[in-house]
């Protein structure tokens, strides 16, 4: 057996301890009936064997790509000292800490964790984890109807579109309501949460418990996060964050411009992209409702001897003493990722922090330039920070194309957010400090022979109507 | 020996009339069972509670338990020491740790509740 | 204090002084952030601890080295199933392959991972008999509100609108109460009969038209299969509700019974339990959910698709309208599906099958040891499945001596404590799972523990009571944790300090 110590001999010994002579004899309280078939699966396979079908698998996906491909998921220089950490198997096979004197490795790393977040997003308590950016926000939604006692939320169409779908689904099972806030179509603000639609929303209707709003959206523009907060404010409603930690480097934070809570994805802080996870789901709020904010909590304390020690608490919130009356049901978080995140930090710094992040920007504003030169301009015209869209027609196909040349181009707004058509025809591109100068040039190079060889000018005209005038 | 001049509810709820006024706690077997106290969820002031009916939360490190009032009316006052120092509730149950006044809505709703020796019979069976 | 060995740890920002560290990143021209506006930037930069390399990893090495883990030794803990985890698969989550891809990627740059995801559908499917598996939450929890949330969709879709109970054995985990509560529905507690299976009369009386769904976790979280089940499937069916599996206890069944053949709609499963990935100190974990026929229909989107040609990809946004929509973003923690991955395919059949007969046979002989010793009450003496329970409940009366102490006692004996406390309908209850990765000589070590610790309650119960003495710290103040929290570290105010290099 592959990881079994027992012997035939060891198994003998334990069976003649209960007087059997068989294992069967242990599963004969399953009724005949309830029986399984018999399990229809390959023979087990030596390590050897297990590890050339992993690479070979490993080496059906194209991973040598020259990648702009940003959406929620990005691509970081990450220090080998972290991995190196992470494969202590006193980190990763560690259990949940409920016996916190043996676990004060696991619990002090939780804290630091805490504390590094809340020096990010600019607020005070931190949960130990969520699950993703989606599950997170869509939590903090949750968490805002609790707070207020009101039923109704309201959504930036800004926001992640997973995201928003996530919360769709769990506000469906709670059986509150959400509306979604429509982004401007035109003009200076275009791409952004369309703040009058807001203060209409907010005014009209079921009394609002939060408004959620993405900095930087999911367009990669930069939001009126102020405004948004003091709309929301104004109407008795809390205000919702949703934010990208590696840009906390450089860009205000929640707790400056008056958001309650703030949620967001993780996975930035050096975690790689994994296809889709583990990630982090990040989830922060003020002091006023820490007890309403899901997840575990690490805290300070002392042990019998007056030593320092930390554990976990205020766990009478948490589904294992709640039960039907807790606020979640979220047991397992991603504790190992939490560590991942923090290590990363430690290892940056908040000027390798802040270089990274500005790398990004200074890389984008390269990219910007070359595929507007390429023929592909900006769709949008507010200020971003290292992600934003460009205007390509045919973009599916465009991107297709380019992907056969080894570049992945980002991705298709109008198949991701199909019920945007302010967005149709664009990508959705983005450069990080691993982005290469020669990427840039060869992405643009190929773009432009993809667009000249679509029979259109390099300079062609912007897709969203009225963009050019007053821009 | 609990105090001789409350009453006090099956959930372990105990309350001293004065007058039209009801003074509400929980009783020194009720803080054993929880355990250390740390958050007390009182209600506003101005609200109404019927009798039996939840009028808080009372949270310690390993449990959540429901506050359920002994006798219906309006909370006139919450005891402000709580949020501070809630481990009154375990040091004075009786006394100090007392968590909220109301004004009596209907005095005759005592006469439903167990007097000390029906109280001290029900915890020895516990 | 000593040379090697644990030590307890300044925080980071103690150790942090202004101008450390660097090196790690490029800068960038300087003008950079020009075109962001001042009034969307950071007036103060976070306050980061700074470290150089030595001292940050010598930090994160000793921190390590005050953690219990399955890597250092036994967990007996039950519920959690903290069996070994695999090296092979930490490598193979690493390849670059699958650790590079980006999760929007086009489905024709992601057909490993695809196939992966798709194969592991099946094989997970096979193990649980059921029809189809989506392997989108993150966690058993996660996977739990999945199935609860198909299952409201599958009674709204029939205009069967008052179907809005759940009902639960007292004995259940907490998070499926938690679970209904999040999907909007109430949970009726069922009690347990006295050999601790469902209470058939108590089941029959809760059932009616308002049941949505029964949670039942089989084997029970008293280590018992229920051998009514059947007839508990087939109660709830004909009340027009639907039966959910919390599978936390898969390793005490593999290839010995397949819910989904023997009537169960729905089931979780958790890989960080049964299938060997890392706990990780708390998570990442993952909650594959299968589903029979009547739930196909609702599985969260994006499910992935196999085409007549042999490739692979994702249902497209949209294509599927009967779905529940989404959980979460992108397809699922395939980080953790791949090491789960990794261990299905080492083991196959013949291996799962050797798993479950190794852990139940475990279990039941460190309670026949402890049973026979008479140091613990055994309430369900009878043949268990891959967990029991002991209790310290005569220890108690006769000592003072409580299970909470004989487990930080037990730590003094160099193992993790079991379940204590749970399920909350035995006193002074611990759950112990030994799995089948353990020896007979660590089961005997931890049994001879055990007995010890009963015996040492009669002759120096103080020893006990005041118990960890050899771990890093004694006990905790939990009480002023929670009353005075203290949620993270508040660094003195101090000024901006210049790039070091």
């Amino acid at each position: 057996m592959a990881y079994g110590p027992h012997t035939p001999a060891d198994r003998e010994r334990m069976l003649a301890a209960l007087g059997m002579t068989s294992v069967d004899e242990l599963f004969a309280d399953i009724p005949a009936e309830l029986r399984a078939s018999p399990l229809r699966l390959d023979p087990p396979e030596p390590e050897q064997e297990l590890m050339a079908r992993m690479a070979a698998l490993a080496g059906r996906n194209r991973v040598g790509l020259a990648s702009f491909l940003g959406a929620g998921a990005y691509r970081h220089f990450s220090p080998p000292l972290v991995d190196q950490l992470l494969l202590r198997g006193e980190w990763y096979t560690a259990y949940t800490p409920y016996q916190p004197e043996v676990s004060q490795g696991t619990l002090q790393s939780i804290y630091e964790y805490e504390s590094l977040l809340a020096e990010l997003v600019g607020l005070d308590v931190v949960s130990a984890s969520h699950y993703d950016g989606a599950a997170a926000t869509a939590e903090a939604a949750l968490m805002t109807c609790r707070a207020t006692g009101r039923g109704r939320v309201l959504v930036s169409r800004a926001i992640h579109p997973h995201y928003r779908q996530t919360l769709e689904t769990y506000f469906g099972g709670a059986g509150l309501r959400f509306d979604e806030v429509p982004i401007v179509t035109s003009g200076e603000r275009a791409g952004t949460t369309d703040l009058e639609a807001l203060g209409r929303l907010l005014a009209d209707g079921e009394p609002v418990a939060g408004v959620l709003a993405a900095q930087p959206s999911f367009y990669g523009l930069l939001e009126p996060m102020a405004e948004i907060g003091r709309l929301a404010h104004a109407a008795g409603a809390l205000f919702v964050a949703v934010v990208e930690p590696v840009s906390l480097g450089v860009l205000a934070p929640p707790g400056s411009y008056g958001a309650d809570i703030a949620a967001g994805e993780g996975q930035p802080l050096g975690i790689a992209l994994q296809f889709g996870g583990p990630y982090l789901g990040i989830l922060a709020c003020t002091d006023a409702l820490v007890r309403q904010i899901p997840g575990r909590l690490v805290g300070l304390t002392t042990d019998l001897d007056g030593r320092r020690a930390f554990v976990m608490t205020l766990q009478a919130r948490e589904q294992h003493i709640r039960r039907e009356r807790a606020a979640s049901n979220i047991c397992t978080n991603q504790a190992l990722l939490a560590l991942a995140a923090s290590i990363w930090l430690g290892s940056l710094g908040p000027h390798g922090l802040r270089d990274v992040a500005a790398m990004g920007a200074s890389k984008a504003t390269e990219l910007e330039a070359a595929l507007s030169g390429a023929g592909a301009p900006r769709l949008h015209p507010g200020p971003y920070l290292n992600e934003f869209a460009v205007s390509v027609p045919d973009a599916a196909g465009v991107h297709r194309r380019l992907l056969d040349r080894g570049i992945l181009a980002g991705l298709v707004l109008g198949a991701a957010v199909p019920d945007e058509p302010s967005v149709a025809d664009a990508l959705l591109v983005c450069a990080t400090e691993t982005t290469t100068s020669g990427e840039i040039q060869a992405f643009a190079r190929a773009l432009a022979e993809e667009l000249g060889l679509a029979g259109r000018a390099p300079a062609a005209e912007p897709v969203v109507a009225g963009a050019g005038a007053g821009a | 020996m609990v105090p001789g001049d409350l009453r006090y509810t099956k959930d372990h709820e105990w309350v001293r009339i004065d007058g039209d006024h009801a003074t509400v706690g929980v009783t020194d077997f009720a803080a054993n069972q929880l355990g250390d106290v740390v958050f007390v969820d009182l209600p506003a002031t101005g609200r109404a509670v019927e009798q039996f009916a939840t009028f808080g939360v009372v949270e310690s490190v390993k449990a959540v338990s429901d506050l359920f009032a002994p006798v219906g009316g309006e909370v006139v006052e919450t005891n402000p020491a709580l949020a501070e120092h809630p481990e009154l509730v375990n040091g004075d149950p009786f006394g100090q740790g007392w968590m909220i006044r109301l004004k009596v809505a209907d005095s005759a709703q005592v006469d439903g509740l167990l007097d000390p020796a029906a109280y001290e019979k029900l915890v020895s069976e516990s | 204090m000593t040379v090697a060995g644990p030590r307890l740890q300044p925080t980071l920002f103690e150790l942090s002084r202004p101008g450390r560290g660097g090196g790690k990143v490029p800068h960038p021209p300087a003008d950079a952030l020009e075109r962001i506006p001042p009034d969307q930037r950071r007036e103060t930069p976070p306050g980061l601890p700074e470290l150089n390399e030595p001292e940050l990893v010598r930090h994160y090495v000793n921190l390590s080295q005050l953690n219990y883990a399955v890597d250092t030794g036994f967990y007996p803990l039950g519920s959690c199933t903290m069996k070994w985890n695999p090296k092979v698969n930490e490598w193979a989550a690493r390849l670059p392959g699958f650790a590079g891809l980006h999760p929007m990627a086009p489905d024709a740059v992601a057909q490993g991972t695809l196939q992966l995801l798709w194969e592991l559908e099946q094989i997970l499917a096979e193990i649980s008999g059921m029809r189809a598996v989506t392997l989108q939450p993150a966690a058993g929890a996660h996977g739990e509100l999945t199935g609860i949330l198909m299952i409201r969709a599958y009674h709204a879709a029939r205009g069967d609108h008052d179907r809005t109970e759940v009902l639960v054995p007292d004995s259940a985990h907490g998070t499926n109460p938690a679970t209904a509560t999040m999907a909007g529905l109430r949970t009726v507690s069922v009690k347990a009969a006295p050999d601790g299976g469902v209470d058939l009369g108590a089941f029959r009386a809760a059932i009616g038209p308002r049941t949505a769904a029964v949670m039942i976790t089989n084997p029970s979280t008293m280590g018992l299969f229920e051998s009514r089940i059947g007839e508990l499937i087939e109660i709830v069916h004909a009340a027009g509700g639907l039966a959910y599996m919390d599978g936390a206890n898969l390793n005490a069944i593999l290839g010995r019974f397949k819910p989904g053949e023997a009537g169960f709609d729905v089931m979780h499963i958790n890989t960080h339990k049964t299938f060997s990935t890392p706990h990780g100190g708390g998570g990442p974990g993952a909650g594959p959910v299968g589903v029979g026929e009547k739930l196909l229909p609702y599985l969260p989107a994006p499910r992935v698709l196999r085409e007549p040609d042999g490739s692979f990809r994702l249902e497209r946004p949209g294509e599927r309208p009967s779905s529940i929509g989404r959980m979460r973003s992108f397809v699922g923690s395939t980080g953790v599906l791949v090491r789960a991955y990794a261990y299905l395919r080492t083991h196959g059949a013949s291996g799962l099958r050797e798993i479950t007969d190794d852990a139940v046979l475990a279990a039941n002989y460190l309670k026949t040891r402890l049973a026979d010793s008479g140091a613990y009450d055994i309430p369900f003496p009878g043949v268990c499945k891959h967990e029991f329970i002991a209790s310290a409940s005569s220890i108690k009366k006769r000592t003072g001596v409580r299970t909470l102490d004989i487990a930080k006692r037990l730590l003094d004996h160099g193992f993790h404590a079991p379940t204590v406390y749970f399920p909350l309908t035995v006193d002074e209850a611990m759950l112990i799972e030994p799995t089948e990765t353990e020896s007979v000589e660590t089961l005997d070590a931890f049994a001879d523990a055990l007995i010890e610790i009963a015996h040492e309650a009669d002759t120096d119960p103080e020893a006990v009571t005041s118990a960890p003495h050899d771990a890093p710290v004694r006990r905790l103040d939990e009480a002023t944790a929670a009353r005075n929290p203290n949620l993270r570290w508040r660094p003195a105010t101090g000024a901006w300090t210049p790039c070091p290099d």
